[in-house]
């Protein structure tokens, strides 16, 4: 199972694989060629926003599909089959098993993401990524808006197909000597996020039918001259995505529970409160959704609960950041690229933890939202706690899939500029949307804070790009002709901590 | 487990809850305070469409784009939409609330300093979102 390119083989043999690691290859590989798209939008957005006026987008409307597509394909088609791929991996041999439990089933999962991305990207629709009505219903110009809604229902099925394969593989196929409460957390993070993905879904889902049927004119669930309501739609979609925020940070936090053990050279502080964590956190994402709709006319009451419910998902949080700490305090840490990627993701964690307590208060909420704040929020835990994950997981599984070792040099070059922008983009966005510059907009007011501010951002949004250039030439050329890895210790950390190698699962 | 006391990481969860804690009971006493809407204030009709507010005051007068305030008067605004969400927005007095189709939301404030504020859209609305903007114009 290792060595995934140095045995060559014909694509055809891994396109039509049903092993798990073959599909944890493709999802990988899909998911990435998926960052390169999405981010790309980024940069345009960004080069557009350098100043006010017209820059480089001819006209709003490209503008405005251009950042639903890249919200949409950066959840959808990279962070969730990203996280896929790593379970893929690394799941069955965790839980000492053979393969996924349902082989096939794994393999359509993966091939509902192609034509979901093509639906998407064919379509290129303008309602932002959470195609909210009575705009997607009434007003949002098709077909585009109608593939949008095709492509999510068929990523959503994809993900309960994948979330239905990992619960069954880690709760039945686990081997009968290895009790659930002793396996890895990686694997526990996708127990977890899997039975969050379960509850959650469906009503987004069923949210998707209304709105398709709303659009052809022959319902009006939300089209309140029809009787319908906008707020329910809301509800519903918040009430799988809010969730869904925590389906795609618990596998990067489950990432960095694989990688901060083994680069400090010490066991995990806790384990048993990393997998309480990730328990807890997957229950009270449930309690926190109508914390984005304070701002549609909610009541005190209902303010205050979901206030609380909110603030209830910072401890099991904070646990983890404590368990990380913890366990890197008094280690032998080694700062090879997988280990820095995971700090940093952890620090970033933090500040948008520390953003996240800020704006669950009701009365800041309603000077920071919909505002930059919450772009800048936001992306400091998708980009700046999960992207920082992934990569730093893809780095640690480099000699694993293609027994070669990326270029060490590079990839903490890698890191260290996609921190300085991380931080110059989104700590800045923070500060624009304290300034109240509204997000989601084509052009802005050419005050000289709002300029400078977006100035600093789209400087640091280059810097990202140029650092996940060097990351593409690194990992392609260290894959072809990157130096032999000592496969039973790529990081000279002292052979047994490196858990991959230890365990093979055959093709069969 | 390995053998090591947990009681550090114990105490850490105890001091991050109380300080969430403190953070929403302020929380719960500023909003509270926030949303008691004075009595005698005037209502001003806000309605957003695509892509422009309306503003009707108690008085029957209309305004578009514009809207002409007294300073020191608590103002209490009833904000409605037409045809999609807008959420209507004065960042300098922290006025923020949805404009939604069928419902009507309130947000009240005394302008307190006169002068020349901008009103704007913070909820996406299609094409001309980013342009969707007023003046509040306070005067002595």
């Amino acid at each position: 199972m290792v060595l995934e390119l140095q045995k060559p083989r014909p694509i055809w043999q891994i396109m039509f694989s049903t092993h798990h690691t073959d599909i944890g290859l493709l999802y990988t590989i899909t998911s990435i060629a998926f960052f390169f798209m999405g981010g790309a939008l980024a940069l345009g957005i960004r080069a557009e926003l350098f100043l006010p006026g017209t820059q480089i987008i001819a006209d709003s409307m490209t503008f405005n599909r251009m950042f639903t597509v890249h919200g949409t394909t950066l959840i959808f088609l990279f962070l969730l089959p990203f996280a896929s791929g790593v379970g893929n991996y690394f799941v069955p041999i965790m839980i000492r098993y053979k393969d996924m439990a349902y082989p096939k089933l794994n393999a359509i999962a993966f091939w509902m993401i192609p034509p979901g991305g093509a639906l998407i990207w064919l379509g290129m629709a303008d309602f932002t990524w959470y195609a909210t009505p009575p705009y997607s219903a009434i007003r949002a110009p098709g077909p585009a808006a109608d593939m949008w809604i095709f492509a999510l229902k068929i990523l959503g099925v994809s993900s309960v197909l994948g979330a239905i394969n990992f619960i069954v593989t880690i709760l039945k196929c686990k081997h009968p000597d290895l009790p659930l409460s002793k396996i890895p957390l990686l694997a526990w993070s996708f127990l977890t996020s899997s039975m969050i993905v379960l509850v959650a879904i469906p009503s987004f889902a069923a949210a998707l039918v209304m709105l398709l049927t709303d659009r052809l004119g022959v319902t009006g669930f939300f089209d309140p001259t029809k009787g319908g309501d906008p707020i329910a739609y809301q509800h519903l979609f918040w009430f799988t995505f809010h969730p869904e925020v925590y389906v795609l940070v618990i596998p990067a936090i489950g990432m960095m529970y694989e990688i901060i053990p083994r680069f400090s050279r010490k066991p995990i502080f806790s384990h048993s409160s990393g997998v309480f964590a990730f328990v807890v956190l997957s229950i009270v994402s449930f309690s926190s959704w109508a914390h984005h709709m304070y701002a549609t006319g909610m009541s005190f009451t209902e303010k205050t609960v979901f206030m609380i419910g909110t603030l209830a998902a910072v401890p099991a949080s904070g646990m983890h950041v404590f368990n990380f700490i913890a366990t890197m305090w008094g280690g032998r840490i080694k700062f090879a690229t997988p280990m820095m990627w995971s700090i940093g993701g952890i620090a970033l964690f933090f500040s948008a933890g520390a953003g996240g307590v800020a704006n669950a208060a009701m009365p800041f909420d309603f000077i920071t939202h919909d505002s930059y704040w919450v772009v800048g929020h936001f992306h400091l835990f998708v980009m700046g706690t999960i992207a920082f994950g992934s990569i730093g997981f893809l780095y640690y599984m480099f000699p694993f899939i293609t027994g070669r070792m990326y270029n060490e040099t590079w990839g903490k070059v890698h890191f260290i500029m996609a921190f300085i922008g991380t931080v110059m983009v989104f700590f800045t966005q923070h500060v624009l949307g304290l300034y109240g510059m509204p997000r989601r907009v084509y052009d802005y007011m050419p005050l000289p804070e709002y300029i400078v501010m977006n100035q600093i951002a789209s400087v640091g949004a280059m810097i990202i790009g140029a650092s996940m250039v060097i990351w593409l030439i690194n990992m392609i050329y260290s894959a072809g002709k990157g130096k032999e890895a000592n496969m039973d210790d790529p990081w000279g950390l002292g052979g047994k901590y490196y858990f991959p190698h230890q365990a093979k699962n055959p093709h069969h | 487990m390995s053998g090591h006391s947990n009681w550090p990481e114990w105490i850490y969860v105890a001091v991050v809850i109380c300080l969430l804690v403190y953070v929403g009971a302020e929380a719960w006493n500023v909003e509270r305070l926030v949303e008691h809407t004075p009595a005698e204030a005037e209502v001003i009709k806000v309605t957003g469409q695509q892509w422009f507010w309306t503003f009707e005051h108690a008085d029957g007068t209309k305004e578009i784009g514009e809207l002409h305030l007294k300073k020191g008067k608590p103002y209490k605004f009833d904000i409605t939409a037409k045809d999609v969400n807008h959420a209507f927005n004065i960042h300098d007095y922290v006025i923020l609330q949805d404009a939604i189709v069928g419902r009507i939301n309130t947000a009240w404030f005394v302008p307190d300093k006169a002068g020349e504020y901008t009103i704007q859209c913070r909820e996406y609305c299609g094409l001309l979102h980013y342009n969707m903007r007023g003046i509040l114009i306070v005067e002595e």
